[in-house]
């Protein structure tokens, strides 16, 4: 596999105050990395660092070939109410020069399973389809890398099941799927490296076994448990 | 900014309800405004008791003026209701049917003749302090117009009497013996005379008459020009300083027509650019799809096209029923879109600075009356400080300069276009900037 992205050394400042400090890490192709960490630790700077919505202070976020494209599903959906579901699709298409923007909006009806709701109002839909345009969006212009800040906030058991096979096919296709996330349990299900941050500084890369490893309590053990004694432990030394 | 314009206009298509209040909330209040302006000088309704006994007159020298008369000349002053008595003008007056009643007593014909009274009216009103003011203005106008018709009158029998007594002959004042001496006849008559009386005593006496009869024939000569003169001291000549003189008719639709651009042009800028926040959509599209400057400037195209249509079909709808230049129509346009320019830029900025469409609206509407209203704030009318104030923030805004540059289209009025447009770019060009700075420090 080879590198999609690569951060070195990011850090963003909002006055005084340091929201990352030094993030270095690579994603490869295809890989889901979960990004976690208590309110506050910066998942949401790093996600939108990521996504070019905001300018680090230092540091710099690489492709290999040069151009970073990353598709981006913001926590709330970033959708027209008043627009259908193929409209807002079109409209992302044509906003980001797709080719043949009428061939993805088919692709991503078909992808998400909304093509017989097509026509429907966005404003209609449950959120757990709402979840599904936005991240559809996200994926309109087939990035290599898709970036999703707690993307199954507010969705029921079964709309998270089916939002995590959607994303689990693009991974499968080589997408590589970075996701903040304040559930353990879907971090470790999920994805299979994790990102520990904690008040802007990165405490852990690795994947969900390597972190039980360290916090000594085995494969077997809670990773709630092993990620808040792994934070209060940093944290504390 | 093709897509974005046209996803934004079936956004629109969808909001009915809101395209129905955009258009029909301005254009109202535009007309309600348009209409306080151009008839709020129309005559009033006010009741008028006439207790004169029919064919009363006031008698002035040979002059016979009728008091119907007098009372005629209120009634053309105001839209006239004729009730018999005071008990109903008071009833009247209560229920708000009209405005006054004007009590004319019967004891005015006698009054007026006696030379030595002045004939008394009685006025009835009601209501508030702001009522009773215009009740106030509003008579004590009419009532001066008709005391002017009926001086006049006076006047002109006053002036006749004079002329008998120069002129001398059968005089029609009552009493008066038939073939009197004219005065202007005296000094000559005198003159006859005097050489055939030697001199002495009585000659000089005669002599000391035929001046004085002379001197008063002169003066009661001069004292018919001073008549005139007296019925009306003061003329008035108009000297309008710049400009053509605008009807008050074509200022109300100009009036009118910017209101409903600003509302329109402020409202849609404002709720387009809050509505990419409120959907969450800002941050999406300017991480690359579309520049900040784009879409402003797609925001503030989409309010300004909109409200330079609906401005000009106003515009030319009124124009059926006032007379306007169609042959000024470029100038028109050269007006209406350089203001829905303004006013767009000034709708994004309010837009980029809200961070909600209720709240963008909100602030786009707290805004846009208070200018509005300021604007039309005759100078003159306020203490110098406050007229100072009122200048300065309708200077920074732009209702003012897209009033002036339409009026100056429509009507050719002062100042010149040129200026007002200049100053319309120029806010045009420093709230797309504001906007600009907003946008970017809100997202």
């Amino acid at each position: 596999m080879s590198a999609t992205l690569r951060l070195s050394a990011v850090s963003k400042r909002y006055g005084e105050r340091e929201a990352l400090r030094g993030v270095s890490f690579e994603v490869e192709e295809g890989e889901v990395v979960a990004i976690v960490g208590p309110n506050g630790a910066g998942k949401t700077t790093l996600l939108s660092i990521l996504a070019g919505t905001l300018e680090p202070s230092s540091g710099t976020v690489a492709a290999p070939d040069g151009a970073v494209r990353v598709g981006w599903a913001p926590q709330q959906t970033a959708l027209y109410s008043k627009l259908s579901v193929a409209e807002n699709l079109r409209l992302f298409a044509e906003l980001e020069g797709i080719d043949d923007p009428r061939a993805a909006v088919e692709r991503m009806l078909a992808q998400t399973g909304l093509d017989d709701r097509c026509d429907e109002r966005v404003g209609r839909l449950s959120g757990g389809n709402r979840q599904r345009v936005n991240v559809a969006i996200a994926l309109i212009a087939d990035p290599p890398l898709l970036a999703l800040d707690e993307p199954s906030a507010s969705l029921d058991p079964a709309q998270r099941a089916r939002l995590w096979g959607f994303l689990d096919a693009q991974a499968r296709r080589g997408t590589a799927v970075m996701f903040s996330t304040h559930n353990p349990a879907e971090a470790q299900r999920y994805a299979q490296r994790l990102i520990v941050l904690a008040d802007g500084e990165l405490l852990f890369d690795g994947t969900p076994s390597e972190l039980l490893a360290a916090s000594g309590r085995g494969a077997a053990g809670a990773l709630e448990d092993a990620l808040l004694e792994f934070q209060q432990g940093s944290l504390g030394s | 900014m093709r897509w974005l314009l046209r996803k934004d206009l079936l956004i629109l298509g969808r909001s009915r309800l809101l395209v129905a209040l955009l258009i029909v909330y301005p254009v109202a209040i535009s007309l309600l405004i348009g209409f306080a302006i151009s008839r709020s000088p129309s005559r009033p309704a006010v009741a008028i008791v006439d207790e004169t006994p029919p064919g009363a007159t006031v008698d002035v020298g040979s002059r016979r003026i009728a008091i119907s008369q007098y009372a005629q000349q209120l009634f053309d002053q105001v839209d006239s209701v004729a009730v018999p008595t005071r008990s109903a003008a008071v009833e009247k007056v209560k229920d708000g049917s009209v405005l006054a009643a004007v009590v004319i007593p019967p004891d005015i014909a006698a009054r007026l003749s006696s030379g030595i009274t002045q004939g008394q009216l009685e006025v009835i009103y009601n209501g508030n302090a702001l009522e009773q003011s215009l009740a106030q203005s509003t008579i004590s106008s009419a009532l001066a117009k008709a005391n002017l018709g009926f001086s006049e009158e006076i006047q002109r029998g006053a002036s006749e009497v004079l002329g008998e007594l120069l002129r001398g002959g059968n005089v029609g004042v009552l009493g008066a013996p038939g073939n009197l001496v004219g005065l202007r006849e005296i000094p000559s008559l005198l003159q006859g005379i005097i050489t055939r009386v030697p001199l002495g005593r009585d000659r000089a006496s005669l002599e000391r008459i035929r001046a004085f009869a002379g001197f008063a024939a002169t003066n009661l000569a001069a004292s018919r020009s001073v008549l005139e003169t007296v019925g009306q001291p003061i003329a008035v000549k108009n000297t309008l300083i710049q400009g053509r003189r605008t009807p008050l008719d074509t200022f109300a639709v100009v009036v009118a027509v910017s209101i409903s651009e600003m509302f329109i042009c402020v409202l849609l800028a404002a709720g387009g650019v809050a509505l990419e926040r409120e959907e969450n959509a800002l941050a999406r599209l300017l991480r690359g799809l579309v520049s900040r400057e784009g879409l402003l400037a797609e925001k503030a195209l989409l309010a300004a096209c909109c409200a330079l249509v609906v401005a000009f079909v106003m515009l030319a709808g009124v124009g059926a029923f006032v007379a306007l230049h169609w042959s000024r129509v470029g100038l028109w346009l050269a007006a209406l879109a350089l203001g829905a320019a303004a006013f767009a830029a000034l709708g994004v900025a309010i837009g980029a600075l809200a961070r909600e469409v209720r709240a963008a609206s909100l602030l786009a509407f707290l805004l846009s009356l208070p200018l509005a209203f300021l604007a039309l704030v005759p100078s003159g009318a306020v203490s110098g400080a406050v007229n100072d104030a009122i200048g300065v923030i309708s200077f920074l805004f732009p209702f003012k300069a897209a009033l002036q540059a339409l009026d100056a289209a429509v009507n050719g009025a002062a100042p010149a276009i040129g200026g007002s447009l200049a100053h319309l770019a120029v806010l045009a060009a420093v709230f797309g900037a504001l906007a600009r700075a907003g946008l970017r420090q809100g997202s």
